[in-house]
């Protein structure tokens, strides 16, 4: 334990260096202006911004200060959801959606100050107890990841896309298709194991590799993402008044240790674990923290109405769970989340393998970029209280100068990471697709998740069954002799069990449903 | 919405039979569909991945056509049109547009095309003045040209060889051999130039209120 401390000491002091003290309020700052802004999220300013990694390793000669400031962009998009959300009633980013169901009603009433500063009090303790917990975790989970082989990382790989299917919340198929298209667009190009040519459509060279994280989560959260947006606001919103001064945000705090104590606690530590599921992350952390502080709170009456802790819980627990989800990531090299799935493009992209190894091998670039987290957040929750009334000019800005400018980055983003015109058109048609497929409530986020764990699944799938001449039993019995000693090899069977169980879960509740005449579990996917 | 969603999912039947063809092709002028299993080895072949995947899909897809028939999933109860009339006219003056955009690129350069898709987006789409329009249709391609091409050298498409030599080479060239301060000085002009057009267009606007 002495060791980690010492370890994320050396890390917080470098990441409060000047440089990367300077690059994470730049991230923090830009991450506070795409969660406030309708129609930008983490996702796609994540995704937009991905080419400057080159430019920030270029200029510091690091490989932590990209990442920090990516990190610090996801800090502040959680932050800066709320925003919009509490002034507008119109969320930010999907993980603010349920701060909208008290934080509105607050600033209805002439009380935007206080729901502005319990959104920001909540993050921020939400933030720090899950950078704990983070810290806590991670290098133990790292330690045990390191004796995984191939068995255990497909069987990891089948538990993420399984909590999809069994937890999503979406329409099963559906689901399923999403994952799949995702899987097979990593397929496209050559085979991992034997080099040989396969899927290349019409012969052409454009087909000729897999195609890049890049082009299918840019299309989706930039191009279908504005379409959507532009689709679905069809009319004005008026704008809330909110009197900032350090009274008021004293006050404010006040008030929201006293009244939002209970949804900041439950939003914390529910936020992370939840985060941590691929399937999930902070919109359904944030919508399941809401329903259960509402559960037990002694006033559920005034849920809906402006209550503290119903603005508390969901902002707490956004801000934990989006560190939950780069758990898995760091640890294990599976993303949380679609932004952490476009973080872990970002390690691809600084030449560092994401997964166990990363903790062992390069422990310069892991603890600073967790030592940045513990800072990011507090430089998150000066820069949102202290710039309140600058976001609230920003949110002026017509949504027609912002909506060119993210169609043209987006444009220029995808061939600044790829080079080629073809990536550029195939983004443009992923763009329309996810739109098309988005109004039939066909979930998206698997496909992106899927796009990026494919190369790995198919090869971690293949290498397995050529251990065991072709036989299921190395994923499933722990008593399958995969080196002729005998030994019991129990960690790849109880995963796969689990994410068998969870793929037939659908099916249990369906059976449990029409034999007790339960309703179907709520729709919880963002 | 039922519908459409029974048109999409026969749609993505239709792509997941193509692609199970496609995975079907092995190499070396071996028989179609020879590496969709497990070969020698006991391991699989190259194209087991993507058939048995893209059939899993197939069959996906067919749920959801079920679903779609027998009016058991949230969509295919829906009464609303899969697209109105709103819908239709943001895929024709946004989604074409960006077409046009990308189209363009191929022949006058990514930063023309950008330009021109800026000046329509704003004056036709965002009713701004002329003024904040023209603006914006000089300064973010501008912006972008300077990030992109000089700061980060990361050179982004110029379309025809005609229009990248007799503009883009020079440009680039003149901004590579100025001094240091050059390039953020015309970052901060562009600044300007906007801060300035957005300040007199709200005058403006004011004014004729």
């Amino acid at each position: 334990m002495m060791e980690i401390l010492g370890l994320l000491a050396d890390g917080i002091w470098i990441a409060i260096q000047p440089v990367n003290l300077g690059i994470c309020v730049l991230g923090v700052v830009i991450g506070l202006f795409v969660g406030a802004m309708p129609g930008l999220g983490s996702v796609n300013g994540v995704a937009i911004l991905l080419p400057t990694v080159f430019f920030i390793k270029q200029q510091t000669g690091s490989d932590a200060a990209p990442m920090i400031f990516l990190a610090a962009i996801y800090y502040g998009a959680m932050y800066g959801g709320a925003i919009s959300s509490i002034m507008l009633g119109i969320p930010g980013a999907s993980t603010a959606v349920a701060t909208t169901f008290d934080g509105r009603p607050l600033a209805l009433k002439g009380r935007a100050e206080q729901a502005l500063v319990t959104a920001a009090v909540a993050s921020f303790i939400g933030g720090t107890v899950a950078n704990i917990f983070f810290t806590g975790f991670a290098p133990p989970l790292a330690e045990v990841a390191l004796r995984f082989g191939n068995p255990e990382i497909f069987a990891l790989m089948l538990l993420a896309f399984a909590t999809f299917v069994g937890l999503g919340g979406d329409d099963i198929p559906k689901t399923i298709i999403s994952i799949i298209l995702g899987l097979i667009c990593a397929a496209i190009g050559f085979d991992v194991i034997e080099g040989e040519p396969r899927l290349q459509f019409f012969d052409h060279i454009g087909f000729s590799r897999p195609i890049h994280f890049l082009v299918l989560a840019i299309g989706v959260y930039g191009v279908g993402e504005m379409l959507w947006t532009l689709n679905t606001t069809r009319g004005g919103s008026d704008m809330s008044k909110a009197e900032i001064s350090l009274t008021r945000i004293k006050a404010a705090a006040g008030n929201t240790f006293r009244e939002g104590w209970k949804g900041t606690s439950i939003g914390s530590s529910l936020g992370f674990f939840v985060g941590i599921l691929p399937a999930a992350g902070a919109t359904p952390g944030s919508l399941m923290a809401y329903g259960v502080s509402k559960m037990t709170s002694k006033k559920p009456e005034e849920f809906g109405k402006g209550a503290i802790d119903g603005v508390a819980a969901p902002e707490a627990a956004n801000n934990s769970a989006s560190t939950g989800a780069m758990l898995p990531m760091m640890t294990l090299g599976i993303p949380g989340s679609p932004t952490t799935a476009v973080l872990l493009t970002g390690l691809v992209l600084l030449e560092l393998e994401p997964g166990p190894r990363l903790f062992v091998d390069q422990p310069d670039f892991v603890w600073p970029v967790i030592g940045s987290f513990y800072i990011s957040n507090v430089i998150a929750v000066l820069v949102n209280l202290a710039f309140i009334p600058v976001f609230l000019w920003m949110l002026r800005m017509p949504f027609t100068i912002l909506a060119p400018i993210i169609f043209v980055l987006s444009v220029a983003g995808v061939y600044a990471a790829t080079d080629r015109m073809f990536d550029v058109w195939l983004m443009f048609f992923f763009g329309l697709g996810a739109f098309l497929l988005r109004i039939l409530q066909y979930p998206l986020a698997p496909a992106a998740l899927a796009i990026v764990l494919g190369a790995i699944t198919e090869e971690k799938l293949r290498q397995s069954l050529q251990w065991s001449d072709g036989s299921l039993g190395i994923f499933f019995n722990p008593w399958f002799d995969r080196d002729g000693t005998g030994q019991a090899y129990w960690i790849a069977p109880i995963i796969a069990w689990i994410a068998a169980i969870l793929l037939l879960l659908p099916l249990i509740n369906k059976v449990r449903s029409m034999v007790r005449g339960r309703p179907k579990p709520q729709h919880w996917q963002g | 919405m039922r519908i459409a969603d029974m048109i999409m999912a026969v749609v993505l039947a239709a792509l997941s039979l193509a692609i199970m063809w496609k995975s079907g092709e092995a190499p070396w002028g071996a028989e179609r569909f020879s590496n969709v299993g497990i070969s020698e080895t006991g391991a699989p072949a190259g194209g087991f991945w993507p058939f048995w995947l893209a059939a899993a899909m197939f069959i996906c897809c067919i749920w959801v056509l079920i679903n779609a028939v027998m009016k058991t999933s949230p969509v295919a109860k829906m009464t609303e049109p899969y697209m109105d009339r709103h819908g239709m006219i943001v895929l024709l003056t946004v989604g074409f547009p960006v077409f046009l955009l990308v189209l363009l690129t191929e022949f006058i350069s990514m930063y023309f095309a950008m330009a021109i898709f800026m000046f329509y987006y704003m004056l036709v789409l965002g009713r701004h003045g002329l003024l904040l329009s023209l603006a914006m249709t000089l300064v973010v391609p501008f912006w972008m040209f300077l990030f992109f091409d000089i700061t980060m050298t990361k050179t982004l498409p110029k379309g025809l060889r005609s229009v990248e030599d007799s503009i883009f080479v020079p440009l680039g060239n003149w901004f590579r051999q100025a001094d240091g301060f050059v390039v953020p000085l015309a970052f901060l002009l562009g600044g300007v130039i906007l801060v300035g057009a957005s300040w007199l267009s709200a005058r403006r606007s004011k004014t004729s209120e």
